[in-house]
């Protein structure tokens, strides 16, 4: 055994596993964003001293509202999710990848066209104000709950259950005592993003909540577009960072507190079909209770798609075929072109991110850059837009105008979640497995190869999925990037929105549903791809 | 071993197309023009390419976001701008734009066909291209059905007959509600227009965030729409567009618009300093405003041409409006009062 060749590849790999991602980070988060912060506290704004932006009791009021609509959206997600998660985390039957993939279609819808779905469900009265906010929070984030959740609980031996259950343990005591304490660290990961996409809320609060309720995103968005006061922007998105930064560090806390060491087996052992007639009931029940929840601002959606001509026809599905004076291409193009956007930034995501899980779930390592990779969740998306417009502005990287600059902003919001997928399962490798490799001659590297890589295949293909399908859904920032001519799919439905006349608001809801199918199908076939043997995707 | 030089050679080329990427346009003689505007802006494929042919450069389109979210970013990057020509500046934003210092003076020979009331800069730093109206829009069906007349002033409106009936769009987050803020200042004067707005607070009017909502969801003439308002701040255009867009065509609009409400609106294109391409920039402003481009302009944005020789398309001619005299405002006067106005409008009729 050639030892200084392991220690070199050990070093090799630490430096791989934090470079890559530190670097990435920095130049495309950190560089940005401190460039429009440092241009915005330089500008002489309307305000006088930083100190009246802090004291003003509307920003107070701001942050405090913002802050307990998170959390109360966090808790109703949670809430709404788990009996979906503990189904899909320990049973089989026919559909299940499918449900898997259904659940990340409201993920992915553009706010605008869910929120006035919302409106045209909800009764007069209650269609606007607190409420609705929470339901269409918890409407958008069940797939991180559900699948954050669901594929760890895939993971946990039945076994140990099984051994409680012949000790005596009641399934109330099972469920307090085994499965939520083993599922903790999971919860807390997904609640945490679930909390940041809430926290950073903007469309859904402004057109649900109606006037009167603003979140610190949307008073951003406020000094920055509509006043220009970008001094007051840049210090109200440090409250906001420093607020995210807060929330980062007590997930990255409870986290380190709640995991525990065991086994992660593979879903082949852990799954099973529901037997009796009770498993089959509780089955059914949750999945129905949550495609009753999901499925009705859907099929609202799917019904305006067709409600064109007076009845119902397919007739705004046959205008998306024809060129229309709103694009310079057809509407089928922009298809194309968010595919194509997704694939580059789930392929940034998935090398980043999975270097990046690597580093963050080794033992004895600092959690810095797991909590680093979390902050674009939670930092506006609006100054990062900004940013990314002024500080690429020069050779050698001025990107601005380039294809590439929509998939990396895409895959900023993507790699936490990758990590966030993929760092507990890593985590939960039992170190003695690797040492017994090392032991038995294996290098730091093929250790990582044979013992590691396997376990995580599975995590990483959801990882991959769910980077997909965060770029099909676009993010806040790349609204203020300059795009070449063609549009993808998000940016095609708000063209079509925000014209008047029957069609356009028809081939809107029609692009609605496509990108729902899009969505679907892509993420089917991304967890498809992973299968025995070949770890990677 | 392996795995990990795919990963360093992956994250290697990924830099260095990154980099590529970033350095590609070098070249010394521009063979393009880049058009930066906002996510409304429209141009027919054959229009696109006539330009193209004549002028010899390809025509490259950046669009991004609304038109405040396109001139913070001009302003952001003013000297040092993404490309040669802005378009889609309106009067509300003008002011800030000029102030901004973003344009290079142009006088372009084509603007001998433009009306004078439409060229808001006397300096030419800022070239007209097109005007639309926002004005009130009713269902026409509706007033009929319940043998109401449909307003016929703006003060009909704060009127008992006509109370619960209008949805207007927050002037702190919508262009059209700000259009319509500024219509009723210029109708009722700086002393007048805030009696105005708390009669209407009195009469029930909906305030809701964007143009999307109070049309597509909120006012009962929008197809498709199950809303119970049957007025709506809109366009001048909007009748039209619910006849073009309506499959198949109806005869007859159903919904219109009540003309005394109208405000104008003229966007405009200016060259934007630092441009790369200063000479095809020019082409491009002189192209905008020739009768091909203009005479696409009311299909593509629905809104309408400042050519006086432009032909209007046969759907704007029998179903659009076009106020002889609409409400305006000076642009200084805007920039001036705006936030004071905004905020003074949400105390009335929000808080």
């Amino acid at each position: 055994m050639d030892a200084d060749r392991a220690s070199l590849s050990a070093r090799g790999l630490r430096a791989l596993t934090y470079g890559v991602p530190l670097a990435f980070l920095g130049l495309f988060f950190l560089y940005p964003l401190a460039a429009i912060l440092a241009r915005g506290l330089r500008s002489d704004g309307g305000v006088a001293s930083p100190l009246d932006v802090l004291t003003d009791p509307l920003t107070r009021e701001v942050v405090w509202f913002t802050a307990w609509q998170a959390v109360a959206s966090t808790v109703l997600t949670i809430a709404v999710s788990l009996p979906a998660a503990y189904v899909l985390g320990r049973y089989s039957f026919p559909g299940r990848g499918l449900v898997r993939a259904l659940v990340v279609v409201p993920f992915v819808l553009p706010t605008v066209v869910v929120a006035l779905a919302f409106l045209a469900i909800l009764p007069d009265g209650i269609e606007r104000g607190w409420a609705p906010i929470l339901v269409a929070h918890a409407f958008f984030n069940v797939a991180v709950v559900v699948r954050v959740v669901g594929t760890f609980w895939a993971g946990l031996d039945p076994r140990v259950n099984e051994a409680a259950a012949t000790l005596g343990a009641g399934p109330w005591r099972r469920l307090r005592e085994v499965t939520l304490p083993l599922l903790a660290p999971s919860l807390a990961a997904a609640a945490a993003v679930v909390f940041l996409f809430s926290f950073t809320s903007f469309g859904v609060v402004l057109i649900l909540g109606g006037p009167g309720y603003t979140t610190l995103e949307a008073e951003i968005y406020n000094q920055a577009v509509r006043i220009f006061d970008l001094r007051a922007a840049a210090l109200l998105s440090l409250v906001q960072l420093a607020c995210v930064a807060v929330t980062v560090w007590i997930t990255l806390r409870l986290e380190a507190r709640l995991a525990v060491a065991g086994h992660l087996r593979s879903e082949r052992d852990t799954l099973r079909r529901p037997r009796t007639r009770r498993e089959k009931a509780v089955v059914v029940a949750s999945l129905g209770g949550l495609a009753a929840f999901l499925g009705l601002p859907l099929a609202v959606l799917v019904e305006r798609s067709l409600a064109v001509g007076g009845g119902h026809s397919l007739e705004a599905y046959r205008a998306l075929a024809r060129p229309t004076s709103a694009f310079l291409a057809t509407p089928w193009e922009a298809v194309l072109n968010s595919v194509l956007y997704a694939s580059m930034a789930a392929v940034i995501a998935v090398v980043v991110g999975g270097l990046a899980a690597f580093a963050v779930a080794a033992p004895r390592r600092p959690r810095f850059l797991d909590g680093l990779l979390m902050l674009p969740l939670g930092a506006s998306a609006v100054m990062l837009g900004f940013g990314f417009v002024i500080a690429f502005d020069e050779p050698p990287i001025d990107f601005r105008a380039s294809r590439w600059i929509v998939p990396v902003v895409q895959a900023l919001v993507a790699i936490p979640f990758v990590v966030r997928i993929v760092a507990p399962t890593l985590r939960t490798i039992d170190e003695h497995q690797r040492e017994a490799a090392a032991l038995l001659g294996a290098s730091p590297v093929r250790v990582r190869r044979e013992v590691d890589l396997p376990i995580v295949g599975r995590a990483l293909a959801v990882g991959a999925g769910f980077a997909f399908a965060i770029s099909l859904g676009e993010f806040g920032a790349t609204v203020f990037l300059a795009r070449p001519d063609n549009p993808t799919l998000p940016v095609a439905i708000f063209r079509f929105l925000g014209r008047p006349g029957e069609l356009n608001v028809g081939q809107a809801y029609a692009l609605a549903v496509v990108l729902m199918g899009v969505t679907v199908v892509s993420v089917y076939l991304v967890e498809r791809m992973r299968g025995p043997g070949r770890g990677w995707i | 071993m392996t795995r990990c030089r795919h990963a360093l050679g992956l994250a290697v080329a990924l830099a260095v197309v990154l980099v590529a990427a970033a350095c590609g346009g070098g070249g010394d003689k521009p063979t393009e023009v880049v058009l930066v505007t906002h996510d409304s802006f429209a141009v027919s494929d054959g229009v696109k390419r006539a330009f193209e042919t004549e002028s010899g450069l390809r025509l490259r389109i950046l669009a991004s976001g609304d038109a405040s979210e396109m001139l913070t970013t001009a302003l952001l990057t003013a000297g040092n701008p993404q490309g040669d020509v802005l378009f889609g500046v309106d009067d509300n934003l003008l002011s800030r734009a000029l102030e901004g210092d973003l344009f290079e003076p142009y006088e372009s020979p084509a603007l001998a066909d433009v009306d004078a009331r439409y060229v808001l800069d006397q300096e030419h730093r800022v070239t007209p291209i097109d005007h639309g109206e926002v004005c009130l829009n009713y269902d026409k069906s509706w007033f009929a059905q319940r043998g109401v007349p449909p307003p016929s002033s703006l003060e009909d409106l704060s009127r008992p007959a006509y109370e619960g009936l209008l949805v207007v769009e927050n002037p702190a987050t919508s262009t059209p509600g700000l259009a319509f803020l500024l219509a009723t200042v210029a109708h009722f004067g700086e002393r007048g227009w805030r009696e105005y707005w708390r009669a209407l607070r009195e009469n029930d009017v909906l305030v809701v965030d964007g143009w999307e909502d109070a049309y597509t969801t909120r006012f009962s003439g929008a197809s498709g729409s199950r809303g119970t308002r049957p007025i709506v701040v809109s366009y001048a255009s909007s009748p039209p567009a619910e006849v073009y867009y309506r499959h198949p065509p109806p005869d007859e609009a159903p919904t219109a618009v009540l003309e005394s409400s109208c405000f104008r609106q003229v966007e405009l294109a200016g060259i934007l300093r630092g441009a790369r391409s200063e000479d095809g920039a020019r082409k491009l402003i002189d192209f905008m405003l020739s009768k091909r481009f203009q005479e696409d302009i009311p299909l593509s944005m629905f809104v309408f041409p400042v050519n006086r020789e432009a032909v209007l398309p046969p759907v704007f001619e029998r179903y659009a409006v076009a106020p002889e005299t609409p409400l305006e405002l000076p642009a200084e006067q805007i920039e001036a009062n705006r936030e004071d106005w905004i905020d003074e409008w949400t105390r009335i009729v929000l808080r």
